[in-house]
């Protein structure tokens, strides 16, 4: 009686589950949102194209390499003292600046995996270490919002708001508080 | 024929009021300045816009409102008349209830004068009429005070008129078409505060009025403001007519007037106890009210002053010995008129709108305008009140009625004041 | 017994108090503009609530209403009434863990609504709060004015209509000059409301305002795109709120409202809650959403939310 209740019931029970893994497998809802899985080989995948203003680069300063070509790039970690001491690094811990800019192309940034990007596209490099902002910037939940609410919508890079180098806002002087009812004449 | 009687008795009605005693053409001739100066405040603000009161966005109702609800409370009173008269047909008060429903017509005439006086738009008060507006009922409780305001006061003048015309015509006005009516006047007498009470009551956003106590207190708070100015005009009217308005009738009015106030006074204590005790957010307005907050205490010398002035009343007429000597009786009366216009008038208004929504406090106290205008709607509801008084006290006392061909009014005493010395008879005719 | 006189007594004996009654009408017809065209006068004293306007009597008005404006401000005022789009349902988000107090909000939405400058009114309040106390309104300070916002310790919460589902001033309108609409905006007919401020007592965010003056507005600061229910000029004595820049969302394609657009630090979302593709869809499917004063379920439509 134990070896029959084993084989019908052991069986159907295994049948069951593996049904019940695939059917789970298959039915579960795609990632939100964006759906861009990069892949493994760090090659760039076709991503949705977000149209953004030109990058506010300080006039004259770019394209980088016209000055760059000629240097001798040197990749170790240092204050800067001969040029761009204008620039306070001042963006979480342990940071300088070929960490984003790359070392051998001024005029792209390059992202943890060594791949290349444009400036155009620098919310790719925000978005490695802030990924829940920039979850939020793809769908428009993050940022400045301009444009048509049911039309096209108008995106900003990050750049735009936030200085790269100092992202944190400034305090600002606040619009002058409305006149208090006593004073209404 | 019906007409021309009618206009025999409205001729004599006319020279009712055109001609009387010295102190009668003073009185009229005081109430008429300060009408004027009322309506030159009231086209001043007609010119430049409700700015020039102190009402703004956080305090959008304001002295206005608290009179309006302060007086549909003393209308709501002449109830208290009726109900003795005409259910337990007690017969000293019988006789002169139609006073008490006069008042009602006056205090309801000043109540529609200080709505419209308050509205942005007076020039667009026809979109209230339904038909040709829109009337939003029976959701908008604004939209039932129009209704019941207007009922009460047709119903009240059809009344008085009613009875008074078929004195002036010697014959008993026809119980059938009266008592219907009147019995009709008890549920519409509570109806007009209930429906007011509710108009506040109703407003979630306010919790110093989104109490179910208010309907209650409104009520009782009703029934000893109105009769208490009763009280005084009767003496008035005993004093300088000869209407005769026996103690007996003023001191049960005094008595009912005790039940009303320790009713007003329980409720009251009831909401303190429930703010205070509870102690929400929603304490502030009564903080406000009582004790001041954050600074601002414009408001609690005044509400103080009424808690004394009622609680000191609620004991002069309690106690038999003080209500039945009139020295007490009148100071009495004098201190819970004032009371009530307080605590029901600005003590309610304003601390439903302070501190407001978003917690502001902005403190509101009348402008001049504001108050020489309230001045001049109380100076109107007073002359209604002596024109009807003039009209009526003749015919209640048969000095003024029909003569013998049926048309014509007889006026045997022009002389509102009865003078001290023996008056002869005088017959005019029209 | 004479029973037609009986009838008749109330009319006679009202005689004088009407005459009171009818003097106070009759400074109120006295309120009426008396320099215009007596035409467009009478007309807009017996023009009927927007509701009950027919086409062509809604064109008609329309037309009065931009030669009228136009006339005023020098410049060529449009009204339009554009109708609700099918299967919006506008929702506002508002994200405080971003709000800087900044008020820029407040002016673009004066800029673009045409409020009245002199009396000043503003259509959104900003409140600054303690991060200690949380949303505690009795504690809330609207005329900070430091030299810098973000102050310490603070965090700002703006409010404005918050188009609710339930409508606490709709109910109240003793003659229904406010309503909802289809896509959820509250909004008001200038030309209907009677002014008795009751829709004010029973909102409770404070979001309704009164013009308790001729309103004063520049025609050099004058928008000239109007809507009917939303920022046209307002005549004396009447209500106004915030109507979700209906002059510009219900266009196809629509901008965003003025008050979004400018806000520096992107606190300010909007979009159609029926569109599950929508900026609001998703803040409040993934974000911390609160509604103020929940507890009055008036069903705001107004999402105050943490991003972070």
């Amino acid at each position: 009686m134990g070896r029959d209740c084993l084989r019908h019931w052991f069986v159907p029970g295994v049948a069951t589950l593996v049904l019940c893994l695939v059917a789970g497998v298959a039915t579960a809802a795609p990632p939100r949102a964006g759906g861009d899985a990069a892949k493994p080989n760090g090659a760039s995948t076709p991503e949705k194209q977000f149209a953004v203003p030109t990058p506010p680069f300080t006039p004259g300063i770019f394209p980088c390499s016209e000055c760059h070509k000629e240097m001798k790039p040197n990749p170790k970690r240092r204050e800067l003292k001969d040029e761009h001491t204008n620039i306070v690094l001042n963006h979480g811990q342990w940071r300088w600046c070929l960490d984003c800019h790359d070392t051998y192309d001024r005029d792209r940034l390059h992202l943890v995996s060594g791949e290349r990007i444009r400036f155009e596209e620098s919310y790719r490099l925000c978005g490695q270490c802030h990924g829940d902002k920039y979850r939020d910037w793809k769908v428009g939940v993050h940022g400045k919002r301009t444009g048509m609410w049911n039309g096209e919508k108008q995106y900003l890079l990050c750049v735009n708001c936030h200085n790269p180098h100092d992202p944190r806002f400034k305090p600002l002087a606040p619009m002058p508080p409305p006149v208090r009812p006593g004073d209404i004449r | 024929m019906p007409m021309r009687m009618i206009w025999g008795f409205f001729k004599g009605t006319l020279v009712l009021v055109a001609k009387g005693s010295k102190a009668y053409y003073t009185w009229v001739f005081t109430l008429l300045c300060f009408m004027g100066i009322g309506f030159l405040a009231y086209l001043y603000q007609l010119q430049h816009g409700l700015i020039i009161t102190a009402m703004r966005d956080q305090v959008s109702w304001g002295f206005y409102i608290s009179n309006f609800t302060f007086l549909v409370g003393v209308a709501a009173a002449a109830v208290l008349l009726v109900i003795p008269a005409y259910v337990y047909h007690w017969k000293p008060l019988k006789e002169v209830a139609v006073l008490g429903e006069m008042l009602a017509v006056s205090a309801m005439v000043m109540c529609l004068l200080f709505v419209t006086v308050d509205i942005g738009r007076p020039d667009r008060f026809w979109h209230l009429i339904p038909k040709f507006g829109i009337l939003n009922f029976p959701q908008s409780l604004l939209a039932w005070d129009v209704v019941v305001l207007n009922i009460y006061l047709v119903l009240n003048l059809t009344i008085a008129v009613y009875i008074l015309y078929n004195l002036y015509h010697k014959r008993e006005p026809n119980k059938s078409f009266t008592t219907p009516l009147l019995l009709f006047s008890i549920p519409a007498a509570v109806s007009i505060h209930t429906v007011t009470a509710f108009l506040y009551n109703g407003l979630a956003a306010r919790p110093f009025w989104n109490a179910s106590i208010l309907a209650p207190r409104f009520l009782a708070s009703a029934f000893c403001s109105g009769p208490a100015l009763m009280i005084i005009l009767f003496q008035v009217i005993r004093k300088y007519t000869r209407i005769e308005i026996r103690n007996e009738a003023i001191f049960k009015v005094a008595e009912l007037i005790a039940y009303s106030m320790f009713i007003n006074l329980f409720l009251l204590g009831a909401e303190v106890f429930k703010e205070f005790y509870s102690n929400t957010v929603h304490l502030a307005p009564l903080q406000y009210l009582l004790e001041g907050l954050k600074g601002h205490n414009d408001l609690v010398p005044y509400i103080w002053t009424a808690m004394i002035f009622n609680v000191s009343a609620f004991f002069l007429f309690l106690i038999p010995q003080t209500r039945e000597n009139y020295v007490t009786l009148n100071i009495g009366c004098v201190l819970i008129i004032i009371g009530v216009y307080i605590e029901k008038g600005m003590g309610l208004v304003i601390p439903g709108l302070v501190p407001d929504t978003l917690g502001e406090i902005y403190e509101y106290s009348p402008t001049g305008i504001e108050i020489l205008l309230t001045m001049g709607i109380w100076a109107t509801g007073l002359f209604v009140y002596t024109l009807l008084l003039r009209v009526a006290v003749p015919i209640l006392t048969g000095e003024f009625f029909v003569g013998d061909d049926g048309r014509t009014a007889v006026i045997v005493d022009t002389e509102f004041i009865r003078r001290a010395d023996h008056l002869a008879e005088q017959s005019y005719r029209d | 017994m004479p029973t037609q006189g009986k009838r008749d007594e109330p009319a006679f004996r009202m005689s004088r108090r009407k005459m009171m009654k009818g003097v106070a009408a009759v400074l109120g017809a006295m309120a009426l503009p008396a320099k215009d065209a007596p035409a467009s006068v009478w007309e807009s004293f017996f023009q009927k609530n927007f509701r009950e306007l027919s086409p062509d009597d809604l064109k008609g008005v329309l037309a009065r209403l931009e030669k009228e404006y136009s006339e005023k401000y020098k410049k060529a005022v449009k009204v339009r009434a554009t109708p609700p789009v099918e299967g919006i349902l506008y929702g506002y988000g508002l994200d405080l863990s971003r709000c800087i107090g900044c008020r820029r909000c407040v002016y673009a939405c004066v800029g673009e609504n045409n409020q009245s400058r002199d009396p000043q009114i503003h259509w959104i309040r900003v409140l600054q709060l303690n991060k200690e106390r949380g949303v505690d309104l009795e504690d809330a300070e609207q005329y900070y004015n430091p030299a810098k916002v973000p102050e310490k310790g603070h965090f700002y919460m703006p409010v404005q209509c918050q188009q609710c589902e339930y409508p606490p001033c709709v109910k109240v309108c003793p003659v229904q000059a406010t309503w909802k609409e289809r896509d959820g905006i509250t909004v008001v007919d200038y030309n209907w409301c009677i002014g008795c401020r009751y829709c004010m007592a029973a909102c409770p965010y404070g979001a309704r305002h009164f013009n308790w003056k001729k309103p004063g507005l520049p025609s050099a600061e004058m928008n000239p795109e109007t809507h009917y229910l939303g920022n046209r000029p307002r005549p004396v004595g009447v209500v106004e709120k915030c109507t979700f820049c209906i002059q510009r969302v219900r266009n196809i394609p629509g901008r965003y409202t003025a008050c979004v657009e400018i806000c520096p630090v992107g606190a300010r979302k909007f979009g159609n809650l029926l569109d599950p593709e929508s900026e609001m869809r998703y803040i409040i499917e993934n974000k911390r959403v609160f509604i103020l004063k929940e507890d009055l379920n008036t069903r705001p439509k107004f999402f105050y939310f943490y991003a972070t």
